[in-house]
């Protein structure tokens, strides 16, 4: 985990066009615009190789480019998945469904609160956003994927790219499997 | 794994007992003698007591502190703590304090959304959640590591639990979620409010097919409906809570000066069915606001009072045995 926070803080010092804290608004669930099947086909042409390693590395020691890279990634996904820029993406193993925009950000599945019409427990009108996260796995023979266990978020990676992470290959430490 | 034998509940549990449990909601106000009164109704019935978490995010006095008060008025608490209102240095202390303390049990849970409570102006926590706060408690206790690496030394005892909503949606999902916090610590769970059998029997079954009843005690959570008042606050207000509408026609059935009395009927009807059903261990009974009512509910499913289970004299600050009652707080 340390590791992985001290990488994170190159060059973190600065204010970029991301707030580097979670936002104030509250989390509130929100239903991808992407198909299950899409983002995992997606994902495997941004899995990591020596190309975009050395685009992580270029990107991590120059801050103006590291700033917009972080920018555009974070429009992207806030469009896509209502992504917060927790800056460690669990997505791919939540099939594609954000579980930060959950009112009380469980990353380890939905709370004992969900109504029986599949509503959240704080916001009734909208669908739980674990629902959507199961349902999409699902869907794509990805459920194992919903047993492992999902480390505790790292509050200083917050407003960092995820991608970056990725590509460096420093996601892997955020879930583990149940041993 | 460690630390079993400072815990009455996990003895009672291990020794093959239908075990009881009931659930303690801690006052509004700093006043001892609520808890100490509500302890000594259950005392003679139950193995241990749950003392609830500030549970439906209302002010109370807090868990732990109502935890020590149970251990005087002899009986074995079961603390819980929830993720909505510490951060994770701040619910690692309340679980070194609890060690601290001798409070053999920690029940563990996300906790209601602040929304729900009498302070639906604060900021909700939920740092960790209910299976990275069971992995924290079990790595304190069987590697001797708090969050950090640092060591912990004498490491702690507790058995560890927590809850499950087998009614609540993707229900095809709440096995795996029980297997999920199994292997994160959970040695024993407690279940939301159980007013569907069939339901419940069906989660179980999915429970026996991943295995995870051989590697954790399940006790099913019941509680009477003592008015058509409850019933309604039960049917529409308390997330997780299901209630099934032959229940709810029965109740409304009856004329209203017999609705209590129903209610417990049907309560220790339910305990009575759930004791026939093979991989239920025991019971968790949450009676909020009627827990001198417990005995009475307790005998009509037959059971007797657990005079076998040992425990200190009153007022001695040996842990002693217990259960839980605030069903919002239960499913989290």
């Amino acid at each position: 985990m340390a590791d992985r926070a001290d990488a994170g803080q190159g060059g973190a010092a600065h204010r970029g066009l991301v707030a580097r804290h979670a936002p104030t608004n509250p989390p509130q669930p929100v239903a991808p615009l992407m198909p299950a099947r899409w983002m995992y086909r997606l994902h495997r042409m941004m899995a990591p190789n020596r190309t975009y390693r050395r685009l992580a590395n270029w990107l991590e020691v120059r801050r103006r480019p590291e700033r917009l890279f972080t920018a555009a990634e974070s429009l992207i996904k806030e469009h896509i998945f209502g992504c917060r820029m927790c800056g460690q993406c669990a997505i791919p193993i939540t099939g594609y469904a954000c579980p930060m925009t959950c009112p009380k950000q469980l990353r380890n599945g939905p709370c004992g609160g969900v109504g029986q019409d599949g509503s959240c427990e704080v916001y009734s009108q909208l669908r739980c956003v674990w629902l959507t996260a199961i349902e999409r796995a699902t869907s794509q023979g990805h459920c194992a994927d919903l047993l492992l266990v999902q480390r505790p978020v790292d509050h200083r990676l917050w407003g960092q790219s995820a991608w970056i992470g990725y590509w460096q290959e420093r996601d892997e430490l955020a879930w583990t499997d149940p041993a | 794994m460690t630390g079993l034998s400072e815990s009455k509940f996990a003895a009672s549990l291990q020794r093959g007992a239908f075990t009881v449990t009931a659930e303690i909601g801690p006052p509004r106000s700093a006043d001892p003698h609520v808890i100490t009164r509500k302890v000594e109704a259950v005392r003679d019935w139950v193995t241990a007591v749950n003392i609830t978490d500030n549970q439906s995010a209302v002010v109370r006095l807090s868990s732990w502190a109502g935890s020590l008060l149970a251990i005087a008025a002899g009986v074995e608490p079961i603390m819980q703590l929830t993720c909505r209102d510490r951060n994770r240095i701040g619910l690692q202390s309340e679980l070194l304090s609890a060690a601290a303390m001798s409070i053999p049990n920690i029940l563990v849970m996300t906790g209601d959304h602040p929304k729900f409570g009498d302070c639906a102006d604060a900021k909700p926590v939920f740092d960790l959640d209910s299976v990275q706060l069971l992995w924290v408690a079990r790595s304190m206790r069987d590697d001797g590591r708090l969050l950090s690496g640092r060591p912990v030394d004498p490491a702690p005892n507790w058995f560890l639990g927590a809850v499950e909503n087998p009614f609540a949606p993707p229900t095809g999902f709440r096995a795996d979620r029980l297997a999920k916090k199994v292997t994160a610590g959970a040695q024993f769970v407690q279940t939301q409010y159980v007013f569907d059998l069939a339901a419940f029997t069906s989660w179980l079954a999915q429970v026996r097919d991943t295995g995870v009843d051989e590697r954790c005690f399940i006790l099913a959570g019941v509680g009477p409906i003592m008015s058509l008042r409850a019933l309604s606050h039960l049917e529409t207000a308390v997330p997780g809570v299901h209630v099934p509408p032959d229940v709810a026609r029965r109740l409304r059935g009856v004329p209203s000066s017999r609705t209590a009395d129903e209610g417990m009927a049907l309560c220790a009807e339910t305990i009575s069915a759930l004791r026939e059903i093979p991989g239920v261990a025991g019971v968790h009974v949450m009676a909020v606001g009627n827990e001198y009512r417990v005995p009475q509910i307790l005998q009509l499913a037959g059971l007797s009072p657990a005079a076998d289970v040992g425990r200190p004299p009153a007022g001695t600050h040996a842990p002693a045995a217990g259960v839980r009652v605030n069903g919002a707080e239960h499913a989290h």
